[in-house]
């Protein structure tokens, strides 16, 4: 009879299949919910294909989620039903909320807690510091950190006959006044733009400089942080830039980075502030020469700070089986063998996370053949981090961000002065830092 | 005299509604119960930590002038956008109707757009329309030289979005005004040919008063649609900005909530909206629909 034939047929299966689980003891199974797409995520896989192939104990699954605000979001309510991953990407601005959650192991602890005897000091400082306690222990795993940079676009450099700057020492501003100006006249359309304003032209501005963003070391010793930002130094230098828009020196080119790097790329803006993980776009898209400097300083600023980084870490999250745990360790013990970082590095742009990696790369001759990709490891190192250079600790910082981009928007468009701006920033933002301070008592 | 039936036992009755009632219970009230709650409180995105806080969530908001600046663009956005893909939907039905050849054709290329989900369409207009790599912005500046710059200038921004929604809204009007059209007998419209009146007043005197009840219809659904649905045509475009410009109630509760993961807020916000939705829809039976003619 057909039917008792299928019904034999699919038992025969299921037997086989429980046998050959029974028979190969199945690797335990460790989830990690992440936003790398692209290339970036094809890295990725190549780093968890080389950790599952490198042992028969445990296996990752990486998961694509989408981008970095809609990894955070799967994680929260796949926590909230008790069906989250191990290991949760999440980017820099949500730090301070995944630190607080109380639902995150914290990755210096599990890796004492399962043996591993880790030399934090073998790290790039200015990346860890971002992601460390007030007692600077460690909370999650750096994985993709950059920072910012200036790339300049070479045949306008040349045709207005300017020299090209130095990959150690910063450019001034006062020389940037004067580069922008040669560059409009010889026929630049644009002289200078720049991404993510927020994060380069003041987070990334006030680090350089040494000045606070937030009181209680921005945010590190304390919530009830306030903003810092109403200062003359950032004022002055977004009415610097608000002036330099009235002969196209400098151009608004929208949020986030699309719009200012296709301007650069297409050859239209001659200066492009913006991540170093953006090299990967410009190298395939520029068709001009081009090139990477350190971001511009005042000339009052002798020594200029390192600057902060962008990016993402990984966040264990608690309430899983001990022995899952053991596996989460080993990953991500994994991950920081300078193998994986020298890869990670190569074909993506961000950091290597150990100063071994960083050795190593040195000495292959990896940044001889490419210079322009150590200008941002130079310049996140070229100091030790001060309490106002080392990162930015802030409830819904995400907001802060967006009240930012907002406030600056309406300096850009003529509606506001930058000290109006400014001084409605630092209230509407303090006003955020309370609501969350009041959530976390 | 309508003929009603009659169940024998009310037992039945109600088992049969029970299902359409559980369903309506899992996945409105419930939801909405819920949201209810979480604008009362304060609480983290992991729901570790919460307090009650009466109505502090909605005494921030309403004390915020820029929430309330929202609300006035979400208005006028909301009230455009239902205009534009509304009269631009009917004008293609009433031309579509009119098609002698290739009609199927015509209604399914028309249709399509729908199909197309609205961080899409946003997508594919900010293509064309930004100032950096938008091809018609790059014809709108350098050919015609007009200073286009949706992403300084506040008001070119709304235009932008409002063109995005309304584009994609085009092709459910345009069905439901087809099929609209169709119904209107041809006798009607004959009959006033005949007595002398010209093509534009057939429309209005004729056409146009027997389409009311789908106008009205369409009318509320659109406004509904620019209200809730546009939130991904603004996260794609704009983002809210610049300088808060396109910054819709959908949108900020969206920001907020999913992306800020203040739940408070965002749930006070999206009551809010609720409350503003039920009263538009209700003034809108309540003073519109005594306009609509049901019956020919």
């Amino acid at each position: 009879m057909k039917i008792r034939g299928a019904a034999t047929l699919f038992s025969l299966m299921a037997a086989i299949v429980l046998f050959a689980g029974q028979a190969m003891a199945e690797p335990i199974t460790i989830e990690w919910w992440h936003a790398m797409r692209g290339a970036r995520g094809e890295t990725l896989d190549k780093m968890v294909k080389a950790f599952n192939d490198s042992q028969q104990q445990y296996k990752v699954v990486a998961v694509n989620k989408g981008d970095y605000g809609e990894v955070v979001n799967a994680g929260v309510a796949a926590y909230r039903a008790k069906k989250h991953p191990h290991i949760l990407q999440a980017f820099e601005v949500g730090t301070m909320t995944m630190m607080r959650s109380g639902a995150i192991y914290p990755v210096y602890k599990l890796m004492a807690d399962e043996g591993y005897k880790i030399d934090w000091s073998g790290y790039l400082q200015a990346v860890l510091s971002y992601y460390v306690d007030e007692k600077d222990n460690l909370l999650s795993m750096p994985f993709n950190s950059s920072t910012a940079v200036m790339y300049y676009n070479v045949d306008l450099f040349k045709k207005a006959g300017l020299e090209m700057p130095s990959k150690t020492t910063p450019l001034t501003w006062d020389q940037m006044d004067e580069i922008t100006k040669k560059l409009v006249a010889a026929g630049a359309k644009k002289g200078m733009v720049t991404t993510w304003q927020s994060w380069i032209q003041i987070e990334n501005y006030s680090a350089i400089h040494d000045i606070p963003f937030a009181t209680k070391a921005n945010g590190y010793e304390g919530l009830d942080t306030e903003m810092a930002i109403n200062n003359p130094k950032v004022i002055k230098h977004l009415e610097r830039l608000k002036s330099w828009m009235a002969d196209n020196r400098f151009s608004y080119e929208g949020r986030e980075y699309q719009g200012a790097n296709s301007t650069f790329v297409a050859g239209d803006a001659a200066i492009l502030m913006e991540s170093v993980s953006g090299i990967g776009n410009v190298q395939k898209n520029a068709k001009f020469a081009w090139d990477i400097a350190p971001l511009p300083v005042e000339a009052d600023m002798k020594q200029p700070q390192n600057s902060i980084i962008g990016g993402a870490s990984l966040w264990v999250m608690l309430g899983h089986p001990k022995e899952e745990y053991k596996g989460v360790a080993a990953f991500l013990n994994f991950l920081a063998q300078p193998d994986m970082q020298k890869l990670w590095h190569k074909e993506t742009g961000y950091f290597p996370i150990t100063l071994k990696a960083y050795e190593e790369l040195k000495q292959e001759g990896f940044f001889d053949k490419i210079p322009y990709q150590e200008v941002g490891i130079k310049q996140l190192n070229r100091t030790k981090p001060t309490k106002n250079s080392r990162g930015i600790r802030l409830g819904y910082f995400v907001q802060i961000r967006n009240i930012l981009d907002e406030e600056m928007e309406l300096i850009w468009n003529g509606k506001k002065t930058p000290a109006q701006a400014i001084a409605d920033a630092t209230a509407r933002s303090n006003e955020k830092l309370r609501e969350f301070e009041k959530t976390n008592k | 005299m309508i003929k009603r039936s009659h169940f024998s036992s009310k037992g039945l009755a109600y088992l049969l509604i029970t299902p359409q009632v559980l369903v309506t219970l899992a996945f409105f009230y419930w939801p909405a119960v819920q949201g209810l709650v979480q604008s009362l409180m304060l609480s983290d995105p992991f729901g570790l930590k919460s307090q009650f806080v009466w109505f502090e969530n909605f005494q921030r908001i309403f004390t915020d002038p820029l929430y309330l600046k929202s609300i006035g663009i979400t208005l006028f956005f909301s009230l455009a956008t239902a205009f534009i893909s509304l009269a631009v939907g009917l004008f293609l039905g009433s031309m579509a109707n009119r098609a002698l050849r290739a009609k199927a054709l015509l209604r399914t290329l028309l249709i399509w757009p729908y199909a197309v989900a609205p961080a899409i369409s946003g997508i594919l207009w900010l293509f064309l329309l930004h100032p950096s790599y938008g091809v018609v912005a790059y014809f709108l500046s350098e050919v015609i030289g007009i200073d286009w710059n949706p992403v300084l200038n506040g008001n070119d921004a709304l235009f932008l979005v409002i063109i995005a929604s309304a584009w994609k809204q085009i092709s459910y009007n345009f069905v439901f005004f087809m099929a609209g059209l169709q119904a209107i007998p041809h006798s009607l419209v004959e009959a006033a040919a005949i007595d002398g009146a010209g093509p534009l007043r057939r429309f209005w005197v004729i056409t146009f008063p027997l389409l009311s009840p789908t106008i009205f219809f369409l009318t509320v659904m659109n406004i509904i649609y620019a209200f809730f649905e546009t939130f991904g045509v603004i996260h794609t475009v704009t983002q809210g900005g610049p300088g808060g410009a396109t910054n819709t109630l959908v949108y900020k509760v969206y920001q907020d909530g999913f992306i800020g993961l203040n739940l408070g807020a965002s749930a006070a916000q999206s009551l809010v909206l609720m409350v503003l939705i039920i009263t538009i829809t209700v003034l809108q039976f309540r003073y519109v629909e005594k306009k609509v003619q049901y019956t020919m």
